[in-house]
């Protein structure tokens, strides 16, 4: 959990004396991760997100899904079981609701193009494991919650789960402009007021203390 | 903007235009003196029509060396150990890289040091195995530097009448920020035990100055440019103003590579590689190195020639040495209601009462503790909620209750100047230049450690105090670098024990000044930028009457 730590620099750099889970960072996948996603360049990130947005859009629209650009309808069926796990639906949208699955495919497709073949290699090795541990069934997407929740905890520290968490994170909490946070319902659920103009009292306590 | 031919032999170069540089270009520029800044930085979006991005994803994951704003240890590789029994591995060093340097990013707390940051060796006394020593200068000298430096950079902050904080000869020239969620509570603990909280003293303007807006507080501040140019980075500040002088050219995507020596053994001007990385010298009767406490002992080690063969102002061997890369603390508390940190600057209040060393801990050392919280939303999400699983129902009910509900303090603490902690060239690992790269070899000294701790259970009181209904730190640990680098060019009156003297003229080389947080003799609170700026004022105005005087280059 704490590898995800370094993984985002806080901002102000002071010194960095996170040693240990600096170091846990390195050692896991997420810096493969990471890097992936900074190998990126920025304007094929904005083009993306028009895309992704559109996408979404469309789809919403639709009632169905709009054609993906990196997986087929049957893989982005098994990635959107895989996210609804991740980022659950219950009395607020998920990551279902917030479309992540088009922000993944759109990322893939572009600035993120280098985690394209740890998703293809990923995506089989989940049909394997669910035939491994479900025999009767050959799609992760076909098991019940309960089921699909004991496959992903006996992969969750492969890389390809690792990125796929990231992934879906990362697309549930960015500018819905890149294709995820539809209707922004990953801002909503940690209450992020998307403004750029604040004025205080900001919390309770400075509220409190006036 | 004024633009001068490679060719063209100007006044200054100076090299680096953070903190350090941008005072320099921006007094000797307004003195009349034509100066070309080399910065291995792009602009920024202040050099395009574009505010800076606030969009977390776009911001954090961006590569593009024209846009980044801090360097890419990809490419300005670096690597690390902690002794040099190691072989050094791979780095994550990483500073300011783009025009206005770390002042663009950076959170822009804003502290003076105290009288006594100048004389710890006098105070403490030289502290076995350390290399605590005394500046060559004092506050009193220096006073007049830093209020200048407060009003030409515009510095929101409130003074106090304590000992607690440094004697101020004017006010600062703004109010201070708001307090926060995170500052209301350090006054509810502080009430409690006892202690003292001020405004956070910040270069961040709360008022309209100088022609620029006050902060709107959007929240994405810390490791952001400035939208408004309500953060008073050099890049809106200082460099502007010397670019208006008709004097002053600032070089983008510029990597100096050697500063160059003449045979009459004085500075000649200095080597970089352009954007197209062709090698170019820049030809100029002085050199002003403000590369920052890292890259400034790495260029000078890089220069070397049959005078310097182990490194340009050298001759003391101690170019590199006695890095304070700056130690901290952190230990965060839950609380039952939202304080909404994501608003706003990254911290409003300090509690000051820990910054004074004192004999009765057992140990040296002193630290000022900051209120802050801040966290965009990718960053708290992929960090996750505290004591939480990192995904599924558990992670997403977490992540819900546990936003904005944060408080955590973060310590900025004295380090110990040790000789064997320094920059120097890693003998295997280039740079994307081909250069050697920097080696970081450092290890804090034992007395650091207890601070660290020290600061590590105050902050779990206060916490506690201020009705925290978790609390938590991670063990201390010490620092493998950061853009608080300072000490690795020592300022001192014996050529033999430091690399400049008290004017920041290397005392090997007379046209050959060096103005950054190399400088420091002892690291202070860990709050460098102030300093560097006042130091900086302080330098520009000795030289500006050194070079009028006709005395510049002469030794001594």
């Amino acid at each position: 959990m704490n590898n995800h730590k370094a993984a985002i620099a806080t901002g102000e750099v002071i010194a960095d004396n996170s040693v240990p889970s600096r170091r846990a960072f390195l050692a896991s996948s997420v810096a493969g991760v990471v890097s992936a996603w900074l190998a990126c360049d920025w304007p094929a990130i904005a083009a993306a997100g028009a895309h992704a947005q559109q996408a979404a859009k469309q789809s919403a629209e639709a009632g169905r899904p709009v054609a993906f650009a990196v997986f087929t309808d049957a893989q982005a069926a098994e990635l959107d079981a895989m996210v609804s796990q991740i980022i659950p639906t219950d009395e607020t949208p998920g990551a279902h609701e917030a479309g992540i699955v088009y922000f993944i495919d759109r990322s893939v497709a572009t600035f993120a193009s280098s985690s394209r073949t740890l998703y293809m290699q990923g995506l089989e090795q989940l049909q394997a494991k669910t035939l491994e541990m479900f025999p009767s069934d050959s799609k992760f997407s076909a098991l019940n919650s309960a089921q699909q929740i004991r496959l992903l905890t006996a992969i969750e520290t492969t890389p390809f789960f690792k990125t796929v968490r990231d992934h879906a994170v990362i697309g549930m909490f960015a500018s819905p402009q890149h294709g995820g946070n539809y209707r922004k319902a990953g801002w909503k659920l940690i209450g992020f007021e998307d403004t750029l103009n604040f004025k205080p009292p900001f919390g309770y306590y400075d509220a409190a203390s006036q | 903007m004024r633009r001068f031919t490679p060719n063209t032999e100007v006044d200054f170069v100076v090299i680096g235009s953070g903190a350090g540089g941008a005072v320099m270009a921006k007094e000797l520029a307004a003195a009349g003196f034509s100066v070309v800044v080399l910065e291995q930085g792009g602009w920024g979006a202040y050099g395009h029509e574009q505010d800076y991005i606030k969009d977390e994803l776009l911001h954090m994951y961006s590569q593009d060396p024209v846009n980044r704003l801090m360097s890419d240890p990809n490419r300005q590789r670096n690597t690390f150990r902690r002794n040099d029994k190691e072989k050094a591995v791979p780095g994550t060093h990483s500073y300011g890289c783009v025009v206005g340097g770390g002042t663009v990013t950076y959170g822009a707390s804003s502290w003076r040091h105290l009288p006594y940051e100048f004389k710890e060796a006098t105070h403490e006394g030289t502290l076995a195995g350390s290399g605590l020593a005394d500046w060559p200068i004092t506050y009193e000298e220096l006073e007049p530097y830093y209020t200048k430096a407060e009003w030409e950079i515009g510095i929101s902050g409130q003074r106090v009448n304590s000992p607690l904080f440094s004697p101020m000869s004017k006010d600062y020239p703004v109010p201070p920020l708001p307090q926060k969620s995170s500052g209301a509570l350090f006054r509810n603990a502080a009430a409690k035990l006892g202690l003292t909280v001020v405004p956070n003293v910040a270069a961040i303007v709360t008022r309209p100055y100088r022609g620029r807006p006050a902060c709107v507080n959007c929240g994405m501040c810390g490791g952001y440019g400035c939208h408004v140019k309500a953060k008073s980075s050099s890049a809106v500040t200082l460099l502007p103003a010397a670019v208006a002088t008709g004097r002053c050219e600032i070089r983008v995507l510029s990597y100096a590579r050697e500063i160059s020596l003449g045979g009459d053994g004085k500075a000649s001007g200095a080597v970089y590689f352009d954007a197209q990385n062709r090698e170019i010298f820049q030809k100029a009767k002085a050199v002003v190195l403000c590369a920052n406490g890292t890259e400034t002992p790495r260029l000078l080690l890089l220069s070397k020639s049959k005078s310097f063969p182990d490194g340009l102002a050298n001759s003391s061997g101690l170019v590199g040495k006695y890095l304070m890369s700056g130690n901290a603390c952190t230990a965060s508390g839950l609380f039952d209601q939202p304080l909404e940190e994501y608003k706003g600057a990254v911290t409003g209040a300090a509690i000051l009462d820990f910054v004074p060393s004192d004999p009765k801990r057992g140990f040296y050392g002193g630290g000022r503790m900051t209120a802050r919280g801040q966290e965009s939303p990718i960053q708290y999400a992929l960090q996750g909620p505290h004591s939480a699983p990192s995904w599924g129902a558990g992670y997403k009910t977490a992540l819900k209750k546990q936003a904005n509900r944060k408080l955590t303090i973060t310590s900025f603490i004295t380090q110990l100047p040790l000789e064997t902690n320094r920059v120097d060239l890693d003998p295997d690992v280039k740079d994307a230049w081909g250069l050697p790269a920097m080696r970081l070899t450092t290890t804090s000294h034992p007395n650091d450690f207890k601070s660290m701790e020290f600061f590590r259970q105050k902050s779990l009181e206060i916490l506690n105090a201020a009705g925290a209904i978790s609390v938590w730190a991670d063990p201390v640990a010490d620092s493998t670098g950061g853009a608080h680098s300072r000490g690795t060019c020592r300022m001192g009156n014996d050529p033999q024990t430091s690399v400049v003297n008290r004017f920041h003229r290397a005392h090997d080389v007379p046209n050959l000044f060096i103005v950054d947080g190399s400088s420091f003799v002892t690291g202070g609170r860990n709050h460098p930028t102030m300093t560097i700026s006042a130091l900086a004022f302080r330098a520009a105005d000795h030289l500006v009457r050194a070079a009028r005087s006709g005395t510049l280059t002469a030794r001594r």
